[in-house]
């Protein structure tokens, strides 16, 4: 209360404070960033358009690394579990995170599905996003990458018309591309507007029918991975005490 | 429509400010929403409409500014125009987004402390 001129007005306090709206979910972010780091797992958060081919991706990189890395995933979606249920039959162990009327995950859904999942046993962990190129973009899960799936039947322009999902990627995935020649896309626009939004564009073309691009992919997975092994290993070593027994504990030194 | 769980979180935020300062009401939020933060002005200020009832919000007007997003070169700090590919032409170098650009701030809380 005004007790300057005894008006009676009310006091009115501004607080500065200029922070993060999204505080709470970069906080719980950085937990799932640790837990990652310290089992030695690389997280990667996988998005897209609806139908763009992130399940397809997954089950191409099943193939692929079969018998080589140990891969788990928890996949979104409104509704179903379709594309987990797809992703057990090819031999990813995953799980469903049905979202609801919730258009995006955030980094406590990730945490929580976390808890029903072998997330630490493996080398590489897939967070299939709900497909969406708004809403997911602005949310930090803990991931260490961001992947982006963009089918080539999505038009050139996608980039430009989503800046803030595309501003996000570490790399682009531009997938279908089998069906190249069956469309009038011009590659080099999808080039030219990714540089436009993206300021370390980085994209490979992969057709999950045909395996085309999916030895790129890989080396990239890998390269991504091989900090995640080191720390792994090193964990390890530590837990056993330094003894270098072989064969033992968690060390699975390729 | 993620403006709402973005609202929820700012509402929540605010409430616990409130409570720490002892204040009986709050009159006036004032939010920053970079260009590239993701985020609609217009539908947030709808998901707060909805959402402040029955809050300690529910009497705070709310401002929301939008902050235009721009890029530069880090190295000699050349703003790249926009729509332009996002590296320097001159150095070569990977532009940086300038702060703000793509952030969504709580600014200001105005609230009555008795």
């Amino acid at each position: 209360m005004c007790t300057t001129c005894g008006c009676g007005d009310p006091d009115l306090v501004p607080v500065e404070l200029h922070e993060k709206i999204l505080a709470g979910n970069d906080r719980a972010a950085r937990h799932n960033r640790e837990h990652f780091a310290q089992a030695g797992v690389l997280a990667l958060n996988l998005m897209g358009s609806p139908g763009a081919g992130k399940t397809a991706l997954l089950e191409a990189t099943a193939r692929a690394l079969r018998g080589k890395w140990r891969l788990a995933a928890v996949s979104a979606d409104l509704a179903t579990d379709n594309d987990a249920r797809r992703l057990e039959a090819a031999g990813i162990p995953a799980k469903a995170i049905t979202t609801g009327q919730a258009c995006h995950l955030d980094a406590e859904l990730v945490h929580h599905s976390l808890h029903g999942i072998a997330w630490r046993e493996t080398d590489v962990f897939f967070i299939e996003n709900v497909g969406n190129l708004v809403c997911p973009a602005i949310y930090d899960l803990g991931q260490a990458a961001n992947v982006i799936v963009l089918s080539v039947t999505e038009g050139e322009d996608k980039p430009l018309k989503y800046p803030v999902m595309f501003k996000a990627a570490d790399l682009v995935v531009l997938a279908k591309c089998d069906l190249v020649p069956h469309l009038d896309v011009d590659l080099a626009k999808i080039e030219d507007a990714l540089a436009r939004v993206m300021p370390r564009p980085r994209m490979m073309k992969l057709s999950a029918r045909t395996g085309e691009g999916v030895d790129q992919w890989i080396a990239w997975l890998e390269e991504k991975q091989a900090p995640f092994a080191k720390w792994r290993r090193a964990g390890a070593a530590l837990a056993a005490g330094h003894t270098h027994a072989g064969g033992g504990g968690n060390d699975r030194s390729r | 429509m993620h403006e709402y769980s973005l609202v929820q979180s700012l509402v929540s935020r605010v409430e616990q400010i409130a409570r720490e300062k002892g204040a009986v009401s709050v009159h006036r939020l004032v939010v920053s929403v970079g260009e590239l933060a993701g985020v609609d002005p217009q539908l947030f200020q709808t998901a707060y409409d909805t959402f402040r009832g029955g809050t300690l919000c529910e009497n705070a007007a709310l401002e929301t500014r939008r902050v235009e997003a721009s890029w530069r070169c880090p190295g000699c700090g050349r703003p790249i125009a926009r729509g332009a590919v996002l590296s320097c032409e001159v150095c070569r170098r990977p532009a940086e987004l300038a702060a703000g650009s793509d952030a969504i701030l709580l600014e200001t809380v105005e609230m009555e402390v008795p």
